[in-house]
């Protein structure tokens, strides 16, 4: 049983390292659907070469996957450009066809064929101990590893030596065929590496669920790094931890292993999308929210200085009113009030907020980057009145350099409003 | 027994199988209807995500409810589905993760997560759980009374939804800018066109299957759009196809057991796409073969009227010309001059006699008329344009074949103005005779 769960998971190690090897390139050349339909389209290739061969001979079923994987790329390639369909519409059309066409002569020959519809959207890696290869009556270990090392070797094989290549092409067609390397070929290539590892990997994970392990690990590496090595690297270690992983959930849960280790794979993209640290959901959010505490305070700095300035009334601020100058959400604003109270920028007494000596010292720059931006746009020609809002929007952008070039533009004194622009500090 | 189930099916004297066909055509319409919106919105495959997602939700149906009544599986799928598209657009818009792979992340995972809870079912369960996997590449014989209603409702809602909606749809494919400026939120209308597909989506889950019934969205749709060029008699058409199609696969399925009917529709469906493709009259491969033919061998017999008025012109004479002066002229192999002037000749446009050419009366009118529209467009181009007088013979080779009587009158009307030319007697630009001399434009 150990040895049985031993092989059974180098099967899924090996079809998901495949698969997230090409997976990436796919994923990065915006090929994911074309992946996708040539997965489901190798179908008809692989029934027609158990019913001809009418056994689970390797050779067949990657010539029967060949043929149809080129008619795939060719019809979608001809319905696209000749018949003038839309590309996604002349994808989706070939491979359900194709899907369908394989589906029906499974379920029509299945008296014949050692191939059923579980087969199709599962696979049947659990059998993989017990389909071994002889050697005469000496058995060496089970077929299919075999087949799916072999195919991981010609795709490292492939990839290494044309690594450069695939870069290149990946993120800069135009830029690869300046260069002399022949974009078509490098894509014709990269199909054809994704049909045969289809093949390869379908009599243990089927048709469907392929498409996760090409797709899912890259776009998940994807997030993390910029780098393409390491993303490559990353895809295919969620591949392998996929793999792992999923054959003990699928026992834990009485499952499809299959499908376990897709879930696995799809928990693994969800972290990513989730805490990726700078591609994911919280650091974005955590970004925004600091954004907004800087506005907010950069707010309430200029109401209390406004406030200075208008003569009549310099008694300072209720720390409720001073919320609501801010106009922002009420909770992100008292976070906003706190932090200026830390950085000492504020200082309160008798139920009044007012500015510090530092946080006069602020404000008053912030004002002036405010007013130097309202008499710049106005300077651009922008009426009076239509000055405010963008300068309200930038001001908090406005960092020493673009200052000091304002000022040195700017001679006025007064912004366009007749407002005094404070000096720099 | 396939004579048998045949006779069966066709006599409609089963209550189910009227159930059945009903059932289908419904589906196969209701694909085709609001495929044609998917597909003219560039919406094509997030159907087929759509799909994919539902499955985990009518396995997780059936794991807490432990029914397997339709209305709760749907109402599942519906769920999952839902989800799985919202997942999707939450991935486009704040990762960097394109949309393809998106799609394709949602549909893969989403199956995965179905395929685990039914192999779950399957292997836990206590074997009323059978009825499950018809989900995947659909059984419409499984279609009973019960079902029928609840799809026929949904369906009609659709139909509805489509009709009253029809105006805002069209605009928001055609003019999302428009749409907005009659005071409706794009983002609502396209909400509401998902919310739709998906629905559609949904009602076609028991029959046709999720991992194909993308297909009944597309295919019909993408065959309708060949047809005609007016987006309400694409969407009946499509419908029919779609219609058609579910029947003819439902049929067809119900006559060899054990073939799912899914797989069957989509193989019709896709006949009809290829029937389209080829043979619809003004977008169809043959229609546009032929177009392109027609023109080619019309633009041919007009070079080669052209060529018989032009050496004619610089011979100064008016004989008949023999096969080898007008190869050279034209540029042409002897053979393909013969076989041009014998095609004229049966027109009635020239005569032939011992190998030798000569314009008919019609023959020299049509070739006067595209020396005419050659030489007018060169002197055009000449003048106007300021292209080299050695530039302008290509570009009015073809042109000379697209020119109208109207056409030929501004251009004599604006070249007799602006450069003195009498039109009764356009010459070549370059002069007469094969050499010219440069700066001519004063």
């Amino acid at each position: 049983m150990i040895e049985g769960a031993f092989w059974i998971v180098l099967t899924g190690v090996l079809v998901t390292a495949s698969c997230a090897l090409l997976g990436t390139f796919l994923v990065l050349r915006k090929m994911s659907l074309l992946g996708d339909a040539l997965s489901h389209a190798v179908l008809p290739g692989i029934a027609v070469a158990f019913l001809l061969s009418s056994s689970r001979a390797v050779l067949p079923m990657f010539f029967g996957a060949a043929v149809f994987g080129l008619l795939t790329a060719l019809l979608v390639e001809a319905f696209h450009r000749r018949w003038r369909v839309q590309e996604d519409a002349a994808i989706g059309i070939v491979f359900t066809a194709l899907f369908a066409l394989g589906v029906v002569i499974i379920t029509a020959y299945a008296g014949q064929v050692d191939l059923d519809q579980e087969c199709v959207l599962y696979g049947e890696i659990a059998y993989t101990p017990w389909d071994l290869l002889l050697w005469g009556d000496q058995s060496l270990g089970p077929r299919p590893v075999w087949i799916l090392g072999a195919m991981l070797a010609i795709n490292l094989i492939v990839i290494a030596l044309l690594y450069k290549e695939f870069k290149i092409s990946a993120f800069d067609p135009a830029m690869a065929m300046s260069v002399g390397i022949n974009a078509t070929l490098m894509h014709y290539l990269l199909m054809g590496l994704v049909a045969l590892t289809t093949v390869a990997s379908f009599e243990s994970v089927g048709a469907i669920l392929v498409v996760a392990m090409l797709i899912v690990p890259g776009a998940a590496a994807y997030l993390w790094s910029d780098r393409l090595i390491v993303v490559i690297g990353l895809a295919v270690l969620f591949g392998v931890v996929s793999a792992v992983a999923g054959y003990f959930l699928a026992s834990l849960w009485d499952s499809s292993i299959a499908g376990a280790m897709v879930v696995v794979i799809g928990g693994i993209f969800l972290f990513s999308l989730l805490f990726s640290p700078n591609q994911g959901v919280l650091a974005r959010i955590y970004q925004r929210v600091r954004l907004s505490l800087q506005v907010a305070q950069d707010h309430m700095l200029l109401a209390l200085v406004r406030r200075e300035e208008k003569e009549v009334d310099r008694a300072g601020l209720r720390p409720a009113e001073l919320v609501a100058a801010a106009a922002v959400w009420s909770p992100l604003a008292q976070l906003a009030f706190g932090g200026l109270r830390r950085r000492q920028l504020l200082v309160q007494a008798n139920g009044v907020v007012e500015l510090s000596a530092k946080g006069q010292q602020v404000a008053l720059r912030l004002l002036r980057h405010h007013r130097l931006w309202e008499t710049y746009m106005s300077h651009l020609g922008l009426p009076e009145d239509h000055v405010h809002d963008p300068a309200d929007a930038i001001e908090h952008f406005i960092g020493g350099e673009l200052a000091a070039e304002l000022g040195e533009q700017i001679s006025d004194e007064q912004d366009p409003q007749g407002k005094q622009i404070p000096p720099s500090n | 027994m396939i004579a048998e189930n045949a006779l069966r099916f066709l006599s409609l004297a089963d209550a189910n199988v009227r159930f059945v066909l009903f059932g289908s055509l419904l589906i196969g319409a209701t694909g085709g209807l609001l495929g044609s919106f998917a597909v003219l919105r560039r919406r094509s495959l997030v159907g087929d995500a759509l799909a994919h997602a539902a499955l985990p939700g009518v396995a997780l149906a059936y794991l807490w409810t432990g029914s397997k009544a339709l209305p709760v599986l749907l109402t599942g799928a519906a769920i999952s589905g839902v989800l799985g598209v919202l997942v999707m657009q939450f991935i486009i818009n704040y990762t960097r993760v394109k949309a393809d792979s998106a799609i394709g992340i949602v549909l893969s995972v989403f199956f995965g997560v179905g395929i685990v809870l039914l192999t779950h079912v399957q292997r836990v369960g206590t074997g009323n759980q059978s009825g499950l996997d018809k989900f995947l590449f659909g059984q419409a014989a499984s279609l009973v009374d019960d079902d029928l209603r609840v799809m026929s409702v949904l369906a009609g809602l659709i139909i509805l939804a489509v009709a009253l909606f029809f105006k805002e749809f069209k605009a928001l494919i055609f003019d999302a800018d428009f749409l907005q400026t009659l005071g409706y939120s794009a983002r609502w209308v396209d909400a509401l066109l998902m919310g739709l597909i998906a629905l559609t989506v949904i009602v076609g889950l028991q029959a046709v299957g999720v991992v194909l019934i993308a297909a009944m969205l597309i295919t019909p749709a993408v065959a309708a759009r060949f047809w005609t060029e007016h987006l309400h008699k694409m969407v009946l058409l499509a419908a029919a196809f779609g219609g058609l199609s579910g029947v003819v696969g439902t049929f067809i399925s119900s006559l060899v057991p054990r073939i799912p009917t899914g797989p069957v529709m989509v193989l019709i469906a896709t006949l009809c796409f290829v029937v389209s493709a080829l043979f619809a009259p003004q977008r169809g491969v043959l229609a546009r073969w032929r177009r392109q033919r027609h023109n080619s061998r019309r633009e041919s017999q007009q070079h080669f009227l052209r060529a018989c008025i032009e050496l004619q012109e610089k011979l100064g004479t008016n004989r008949s010309l023999t096969v080898e002066e007008l190869a050279i002229e034209m540029g042409l192999s002897p053979d393909r001059v013969k076989r041009l002037g014998r095609r004229l000749a049966e027109k009635g446009l020239v005569s032939s006699q011992d190998g030798r050419f000569a314009l008919t009366a019609p023959g020299a009118e049509e070739g006067l008329f595209v020396v005419k529209s050659h030489r007018l467009w060169e002197h055009y181009l000449y003048y106007r344009a300021i292209l080299d007088a050695d530039h302008v013979d290509r570009p009015a080779d073809e042109v000379e074949h697209l020119l109208t009587p109207e056409i030929i009158a501004q251009l004599e009307d604006i070249l007799q103005r602006e450069q003195g030319l009498d039109p009764t007697r356009i010459v070549n630009i370059h002069g007469t005779g094969s050499h010219y001399r440069r700066g001519g434009r004063e």
